[in-house]
């Protein structure tokens, strides 16, 4: 039996050695990516991996980034800060990834923040959308995603056409949604806008009506919501049940309105949403050759419809990296984040470049990306 | 004064599902000592087999929902009957740890079988909500609430007044005696952890169209479950009751008129304070068990 296994072993490694390419030549490019894959915001993470994978066949159909093939190491961060932290451990120390793509959610990449420093790779951040990413002093963070403040800013001007009076606030009790909330009350307030109440909830709560009964007490006309899509489809539905009379806004581009007609039905009427890529009409957007590629791509592959607005993050991520790793010459580290700096990438969003944001000599990097406003009515998602 | 009445309504549909959440899980932990971390699983259990039988195979809403508890009374059956028949006379450790894995492989099987991507469940219920003068609440929550109450009374009159429940708590109270006065052990086990993992998928099928159904939509659920058994005392039916309204009117209060972000905190620090003063729960006389 030894003697067997001591044979097979012996074989094995002739006939490793016998037909493994030359190491130097066809050695792949690694980049890393960490999604919640599973846990609360499952749904999201896998589609930016689906969007992330669109884009690593692209390329490598298209020869690949400096005559090599890349290769995406996909780890799961379970919806969890702890577990995003050593998924980047992980894809830094064994797998040696030279750059990396993630976290989806702004408390899971400010999880991972710490370990970029520790080790000096880069992370682009595709989602997340804390003020604090790009404002804590860690030059390693390349954001292509735009921050609460950003949309705020990009809102302000509707809130004249809207003609609000008053606002309400409901928030999952996380960086994204406090952040946001405090983005979106401040710029209402400098608008001369009432706020009224700021409501959070729980990110894993299903039960909102406590929450809605107190904005209903409040009276404003416009209630703006910060989460997730599975969270937003209840707060829709819950507002209907109580006969909510305000108008509802999300932010943050995580409210797959294809899924909101879906699954809140009759209750998501009305209500308007902040999207970073409108695949309703991907004639609207800056690159709409790109964005109609990209949707048919991702039609053939019979993903999700819903999943649209959060799978081009992946694209425009995945992109951003191999263009970065393209102009370093080499897939190193400190070169990739050299590169970053000046890349210019024609994106689904619109066109990627950064600039910096943060303390002076250690600012982190920030796109300004499109921000657009849609509006479901009649069960169909139109142009606002 | 509506606010205050739409948040009394909202506790009493709130408390009626908590109170179902609870009593299946203090038939477990209170009668079986069982610290049941599959719970809440089988909460989304009972939620994903609407959405299989309502959705996907079109059939009756009120069939689906008597299907959706058998089947939870079954996966309930099949993991005493594999995991914890092995386990019977081990220390609570080594059976929190098992029960602690089946969670976690469930939670998973569940997220491979359905994916992350939430599933909502239509209902034949009416979209437009009942209006009561200043307050409303959906027709749904309005059937959930009865049938939730009625589940409550079957389960406590089965314990207290059938052979069976008889036989449950002989067995709990003293499984020698009982075995030797002829009670098949084996049986009630499987029996008892069976009712209470029906009850739990009878609650996430009547939550699931309400809310919708989504892999880790237990956790919170079982979390719940846990405070409602404590502050009602273990094993005690009438206490974990209590113990749902008690915390859905703490939650809705607590919420309404104090913060929100500490809604789910709300319960909690109410534990705190009645273990505090009344170690045993609120309505434990002694250790007495039904």
């Amino acid at each position: 039996m030894k003697r067997k296994a001591w044979t097979f072993l012996g074989a094995t490694i002739v006939c490793a050695a016998l037909f493994a390419p030359p190491a130097a030549a066809q050695e792949v490019i690694r980049i890393g990516v960490t999604q919640p894959l599973t846990g609360a915001f499952a749904a999201s993470g896998n589609y930016v991996v689906q969007g992330a994978k669109i884009a690593e066949d692209h390329i490598n159909a298209a020869g690949g980034v400096l005559g090599r093939k890349i290769q995406l190491i996909i780890e799961d961060n379970k919806s969890n800060p702890t577990e995003a932290a050593a998924t980047a451990e992980k894809l830094i120390a064994k797998d040696k990834v030279p750059v990396m793509m993630g976290a989806w959610s702004s408390t899971l990449t400010l999880a991972v923040m710490p370990k970029l420093m520790e080790y000096g790779v880069p992370m682009l951040v595709e989602t997340s959308s804390s003020g604090k990413i790009t404002t804590s002093g860690n030059p390693w963070i390349f954001r292509i995603s735009p921050t609460s403040e950003m949309e705020a800013k990009a809102f302000t001007p509707m809130t004249k056409s809207l003609g609000i009076k008053k606002a309400d606030f409901l928030s999952t009790n996380n960086d994204f949604g406090l952040g946001a909330a405090k983005e979106f009350s401040e710029m209402l307030k400098s608008q001369g806008i009432q706020v009224g109440v700021m409501e959070t909830m729980d990110p894993k709560a299903t039960d909102f009506s406590a929450q809605i009964a107190k904005i209903k007490a409040s009276g404003g006309d416009t209630l703006f919501v910060t989460t997730a899509v599975e969270q937003i489809t209840l707060v829709l539905k819950q507002s209907k049940e109580q006969q909510l009379k305000a108008r509802i806004i999300t932010t943050g581009g995580s409210n797959s309105p294809d899924q909101l007609i879906q699954q809140a039905g009759d209750a998501a009427n009305g209500s308007m949403h902040l999207v970073f890529f409108t695949p309703w009409f991907p004639e609207a957007v800056k690159n709409a050759d790109l964005a109609k590629k990209f949707v048919a791509e991702w039609n053939a592959r019979k993903h999700h419809v819903g999943g649209l607005t959060e799978g081009f993050r992946g694209w425009d991520g995945i992109m951003t990296i191999a263009e970065a790793i393209k102009a370093a010459g080499k897939a190193e580290p400190a070169a990739i984040q050299k590169a970053l700096w000046n890349v210019k990438v024609k994106g689904i969003n619109g066109d990627i470049a950064f600039i910096k944001q943060g303390p002076a000599g250690k600012e982190s990097a920030q796109n300004i990306p499109r921000v657009y406003v849609v509006r479901i009515a009649g069960g169909k998602v139109v142009r606002n | 004064m509506d606010q205050f009445l739409q948040h009394g309504l909202n506790a009493l549909m709130l408390g009626g599902t908590y109170a179902l959440l609870g009593i299946g899980l203090t038939l477990i932990f209170g009668i079986m000592r069982v610290v049941n971390f599959t719970h809440g699983e089988l909460y989304a259990f009972g939620a994903y087999m609407m959405y299989m039988l309502v959705m996907l195979a079109g059939a009756n809403f009120f069939l689906s929902l008597a299907l959706a508890v058998v089947l939870g009374v079954a996966l309930g059956a099949s993991l005493e009957f594999t995991l914890l028949r092995k386990l019977r006379g081990a220390d609570i450790d080594t059976t929190m740890l098992v029960m602690i894995g089946a969670w976690i492989a469930l939670q998973n099987a569940e997220q491979l079988a359905w994916t992350g991507v939430a599933k909502s469940i239509d209902s034949p219920f009416p979209a437009a909500p009942l209006v009561i003068g200043p307050v409303s609440v959906l027709w749904n929550r309005v059937f959930v609430f009865v049938v939730a109450l009625a589940l409550i009374a079957a389960t406590y009159a089965l314990i207290h007044h059938t052979r069976l429940g008889k036989a449950m708590r002989a067995t709990f109270q003293d499984r020698d005696t009982a075995a030797l006065m002829g009670i098949q052990i084996g049986t009630i086990h499987t029996a008892t952890f069976a009712l209470g993992s029906g009850l739990a998928a009878a609650a996430g099928a009547l939550l699931g169209p309400v809310f919708v159904a989504y892999p880790t939509m237990g956790d919170l659920a079982a979390l719940k479950a846990f405070a409602i058994v404590i502050l009602g005392g273990l094993g005690n039916i009438a206490g974990a009751t209590a113990g749902g309204f008690i915390l859905a009117l703490a939650e809705e209060l607590g919420a309404g008129y104090i913060s929100s972000g500490y809604r789910d905190a709300m319960g909690f620090v109410l534990i705190i304070l009645i273990l505090a003063f009344r170690p045993t729960g609120l309505f434990a006389q002694k250790e007495r068990i039904g």
